[in-house]
Parts: C-alpha cells; structure tokens; sequence
C-alpha cells in the first residue's frame, strides 16, 4: 500500500483541479497531460472507474463495443464501434474495453467496462490523489479554494466530473419510503410478486428486463410516454431493453402505463400507487413492491450556493457549449454531467454526452479549449490545401467518431486562413461554432433528417453569417462520392480557392 | 424549479388554460426545462429541425437578418410555424435576459397537439389574430 507521502498532488495551489475518476475525470486529465496543462486530479474512490465500479446494478451496459467491426481495433474510426472505450492519441491507449470481453455480448459487462478503464488508467499513467473527498468550495479574487478530506487545494478554474451519481426522486407523497434503483432488492426475492416501477426511462426498463423471469406483473408507470432509441437514433430506452417494451405490447403481463404518480402508500403487507392517466383515468394498483427508477442527479455539493445556477430540477447545471457554468466562469464539468449543455437540439436531439460515447470527445474537446484559452497553448492547424480539403472534410464525415457519436453536436472546423488557407480547427461544439462571430470558415455535421436518413452537414461562414446545407444521403454512409465532393467543393467555392 | 412548480407555472398560461391537472402535470412531463442566457439564440434563422418554445420567464427578440420585429414575453410561444410546415425558421429568436422555457422537440410536436386539441385551439386563436393583425397593417 502506497504512502500518503507517495500519492500524487498534495494540497496545494494548482494551475487547474480535476475533480473525480470516472470515465469524464480519466479522460479530461488524459487529454490535459498531452497538452502539457499542469493540473490535479482528486477523487473521492480507492479506485478509477466512477459508476462502473457499481453500476449498471444488473451487471450489463447498454452501449456495444464490437469487437469485429468494418474499421480495425486501436484505429480512431474504431471508436465508433465501441462506445464504451475512453479515446487516446496512441494506439496503446485505444479500444482497451474489448481486450476484456468474452464474446458473450456485444454490450460489455459491467466487470468488463472497469477493467477497461482500469487498463485506460494503468497504460496513460493518469495520476489520481484517491481517496481524497472533495468537502466544500469557496470562491476567492483569483479562482476558488477546494477543502478536501486531504487538506485544501486553490485553483483558477476546476472541472468537476462527479458524474450524475446522486439518487434522484421527484415530489411524490410517499416516495420516500420507495427503495431507488441503487437499492433494488434481490431479484430472487421478487418471485412470484407484483412490482411497480415509477419511471420509464432505461433504469426502469434494465429493471423490468431484469425481473421478466422473476416477477408475476410489472408495471412501469410515469407521465411520459417512453421514447424509444430505435426511433430517435440516439435519446431513449435503447434496444436491449425492448423485450419488456415487446411484452407489454403482446399483454403478457408487463403494463406500461402513461399516467402521473399521485401517490404512494405502504400499507402492512403491501403497497398502493394511484395513478391518474389522461386515458386511464384514476387506477389505483395493490404490488409487493415499488422501486423508484426515477434517475440520478449531479452532486453538486455547494456550488449551487456559489452561484452555479441549475435546470431540470436541480438535477443539471446549466453550462455554456464548452460547458463552463453559464453562471460562475471558472466552473467547468465533463463526463455525463456535459448533458446540461444541450446545444442546438436539433430535432429535439441534444447530444449523446448522458454516455461515455460521447462524453469522452466533449472532455477532448474542453481540453483542448482550457489549454487554448487558459494557458495560452498554442494548437496546431494543419494547412490542408485547396486541393485536399474536400477529401478531408468527407472522409471526418465519413469516419470521425466525434461526428457520429455526437450528431448535430460536435463538428468538424475548417478556416481559411489569410495566410495559410485552409487550415483544419479541429472538433469544436456545433453551437459555438454558429453563434460565435469569426472568419469564413465551415464545419461539417452528421445528422438525422426526418425521414431517419444520415446526411453529412455543412455550415457555412461566411461574411460572419452562418448557413446550413445538407449534402446527400448514402445508403452505405460513405458521403465520399461524386455528388458530396461536387456539392461540397461549390459551397466551400463561394469563400475560396478549392479544387474538388 | 420542481415539477409542481412547473404546472403551477403553466396553469397560468393561456396556451394551456384549458387542461387539466392531470392533463398539465403529463404535458409538464412532455416538454423540456431550458434556460438560456442573455445574448443566446433559441432559434436559428434557416436552421432547419427546430422545435416548439414556450416562455415561462424572461424576454425574447424576433429578429430577421438582424433586426428586431418584435419582442415576446411569459405565455408567448414561438417555433410553431416552422414545425407545423417542416420549413427551416424565418428569424431568429435571440434571449433578450435570461429566458426560461419549456421546449417540446420538433417530432413529439405533432402528436402533443393531437392529443391536447385544447392546446392546438389555443395555438389556432394566436395565430388567428396574429393574421388579422398582419392584415391590419396591409390594409
């Protein structure tokens, strides 16, 4: 066992403060390192891995890592094939989750997910103060001060990756007495009883999936109809979750009821929940059990105190595109807590960062904007010629993991340079790129239209107004093909030399 | 903000003065919390796949290449236009202070007011007198 003198960051001042291992704090601080942003990560575990040292509770993740997929393992286009892997420069430190997968599934154990986080951790030589709760926050003129179970730490800015860990009910009377999610009884103990769910969303469903072989009825009652990802392509109860969905649809005992909770009640040897349907009416259901699937929210601790304003209930802060708090600078978060910055919603879709998926390229992202805008890092921009930046910007359409795993969310910049022309800015998020002043430039998306196909986006900059245009669909999502490169090469035309 | 607070909120709009609460409390559940900052666009002027805003606090501006049409305010809504004929907006809608809003995705927007007919009553009456208005002007 190492000594306290052995572990990394002491308290201190630090040029930045990293607060948490998860998946969001591993993968900020990785990204830090590589561009040589001094910093300290603290985290309240023994151990890296956030949520997945404990969850998901019934032991399987929802996300596929393919272990045979149409790119090679360790490659950057890889990494849409496996949503569950943190990202890296070098080959070593890709696709660690698949090394561990025994090819019983193509969603990754719960066990699996954290030995690969772990193999992230050991190879990157990410540096971790474990064991050090971070306890209360106090702003000062030049940044905040972090007291810590180890002592304090004063810091300029502080990312907060804490994950959306904290159990969340909302205002139900009697739903105090109702066990969340995170204390599920024993499936085994449920054989044979009746249990209502309050939530519809995929805890709710891992759940219901969970006890098809144990429970008599299952019922899943919320006010909101459930979404489903296999029609929105992303938001949702995703698909491994469908066999209860499929259940209720056939009427083999699982309900799924679309109708507010007015309240619950434990009575001496069962439970009551009424219920209030815009269809069903007042029903009132006698079960053995309720469980609370009513979702996380982000320990937040003090801040809110300090000024950082929330949303959805307090669940979420609210936070700007490269997700600082929109109400105390200084203040930023990665990991799942990136949901609260929406984006553009198109469609109603914002983002894919509640996962690691996508959480994982918004930490590369903010990285490379703290690096840029805190500590003056300058950041290459690689010039791609009038000749070669057609080509580039459909293949990241075609390839980039940061386009499909962040739809109409994150895009790809290219800016032409007085001097050097085209020159590629990298990955930034959609809506700071449209609402932000700047030079002629473009960015390319990959987005959903509403007859569900994939098409390749382009928004133009040009004399400081932004314009969208869709280039055409591909039936094999290749958009590297005559029609994109002509439609492409004419837009990009309109600001400067590109030959197509 | 709570849940409760949230129909509370609603309860007193126009738009949605014809519900229930029951009917609220589903319709609460249907829409999304958002807040934007002052200086923040909502809706973007030839974006397509926008979706439909209601203000629950704070002020907006409509703006058309940059110039302000008009203001709107708690109870307005705005977005409507553009999801009912899957068309791209014809403005922008930038907050003016910080502005809360209930959001409901392009998409669900159709089915919302299939199911709440009050609702889409409501919707037909704004914009029955934004017409005459529009037409006060012409003539």
């Amino acid at each position: 066992m190492a000594r306290v003198a052995d572990r990394p960051h002491p308290p201190g001042r630090y040029p930045l403060v990293v607060v948490g291992s998860g998946p969001g704090g591993l993968q900020v601080s990785y990204f830090l390192r590589r561009l040589g942003v001094h910093h300290a990560v603290l985290s309240a575990d023994p151990a890296p891995g956030g949520m997945f040292r404990r969850y998901p509770l019934f032991q399987r993740l929802n996300t596929w890592t393919k272990p045979y997929a149409l790119a090679e393992r360790r490659t950057r286009p890889y990494e849409w094939y496996d949503w569950n892997s943190l990202v890296g420069d070098e080959p070593a430190h890709r696709s660690t989750v698949p090394e561990f997968m025994d090819g019983t599934s193509y969603f990754p154990s719960r066990a699996e997910m954290a030995r690969g986080l772990e193999a992230f951790a050991e190879r990157t030589r990410v540096q971790v103060r474990y064991d050090c709760r971070w306890e209360a926050t106090r702003r000062e003129d030049d940044g905040f001060a972090l007291e810590t179970s180890d002592g304090q730490y004063r810091s300029r800015a502080v990312v907060f990756a804490i994950g959306m860990a904290e159990p969340w009910k909302p205002d139900i009377p009697g739903i105090e007495a109702v066990p969340h999610y995170v204390d599920t009884p024993p499936v085994t103990t449920l054989a044979g009883k009746r249990v209502f769910l309050i939530g519809k969303r995929n805890s709710g469903f891992e759940i219901a999936d969970a006890l098809l072989p144990w429970a008599r009825q299952i019922v899943l009652g919320s006010p909101r109809p459930p979404i489903m990802s296999v029609f929105t392509s992303g938001a949702g109860v995703r698909a491994k979750y469908l066999v209860p969905y499929e259940d209720y649809v056939m009427g083999g005992g699982v309900f799924i009821l679309d109708a507010t909770i007015e309240r619950v009640e434990r009575t001496a040897d069962d439970w009551r929940v009424f219920t209030t349907g815009q269809r069903t009416g007042p029903l009132e259901f006698r079960v053995d059990q309720v469980i609370a699937t009513t979702g996380f929210s982000t320990p937040l601790a003090d801040l809110p105190a300090l000024g950082v304003a929330t949303f959805s209930q307090g669940r979420l802060p609210r936070q700007t595109p490269y997700w600082e708090s929109s109400t105390l600078p200084g203040i930023y978060f990665a990991g799942a807590v990136t949901q609260g910055a929406i984006g553009i919603r198109k469609h109603g879709s914002a983002g894919n960062s509640a996962g690691v998926a996508g959480a994982r390229h918004n930490a590369r992202v903010l990285a490379t904007h703290l690096a840029q805008t805190r500590f003056g890092v300058a950041i290459p921009r690689p010039a791609l010629g009038s000749d070669g930046v057609v080509g580039f910007m459909l293949a990241e359409a075609t390839r980039a993991p940061e386009l499909w795993n962040q739809q109409a969310y994150l895009a790809r910049v290219v800016t032409l340079d007085p001097a050097a022309g085209w020159v590629d800015d990298g990955i930034v998020p959609l809506a700071a790129y449209v609402d932000a002043a700047g030079p002629d430039a473009a960015a390319i998306t990959v987005e959903l239209d509403t007859n569900g196909d994939h098409h390749p986006t382009v928004y133009l900059r040009k004399d400081g107004r932004v314009s969208e245009h869709a280039l055409p669909a591909d039936p094999l999502l290749v958009f590297e093909g005559t029609k994109q490169r002509a439609e492409l090469a004419a837009l990009l035309g309109d600001l400067g030399p590109v030959a197509a | 903000m709570s849940r409760d607070e949230i129909v509370d909120a609603m309860a007193g709009l126009v738009l949605f003065a014809d519900l229930s609460r029951p009917q609220l409390a589903a319709a609460a559940h249907t829409f999304e919390e958002e807040w934007f900052t002052e200086g923040q666009r909502i809706l973007r002027q030839g974006f397509t796949g926008s979706n439909f805003y209601v203000i629950l606090e704070g002020e907006a501006a409509v703006k058309i290449n940059g110039e302000t049409r008009a203001t709107l305010a708690r109870g307005e809504f705005f977005g409507e236009v553009s999801v009912l004929l899957g068309e791209a907006p014809t403005a922008d809608v930038v907050a003016l202070r910080p502005l809360r809003c209930m959001v409901l995705a392009g998409p669900e927007t159709e089915p919302f007011l299939i199911a709440y007919p009050r609702v889409m009553y409501r919707i037909l009456q704004a914009q029955a007198r934004r017409l005459r208005t529009a037409n006060l002007w012409r003539g």
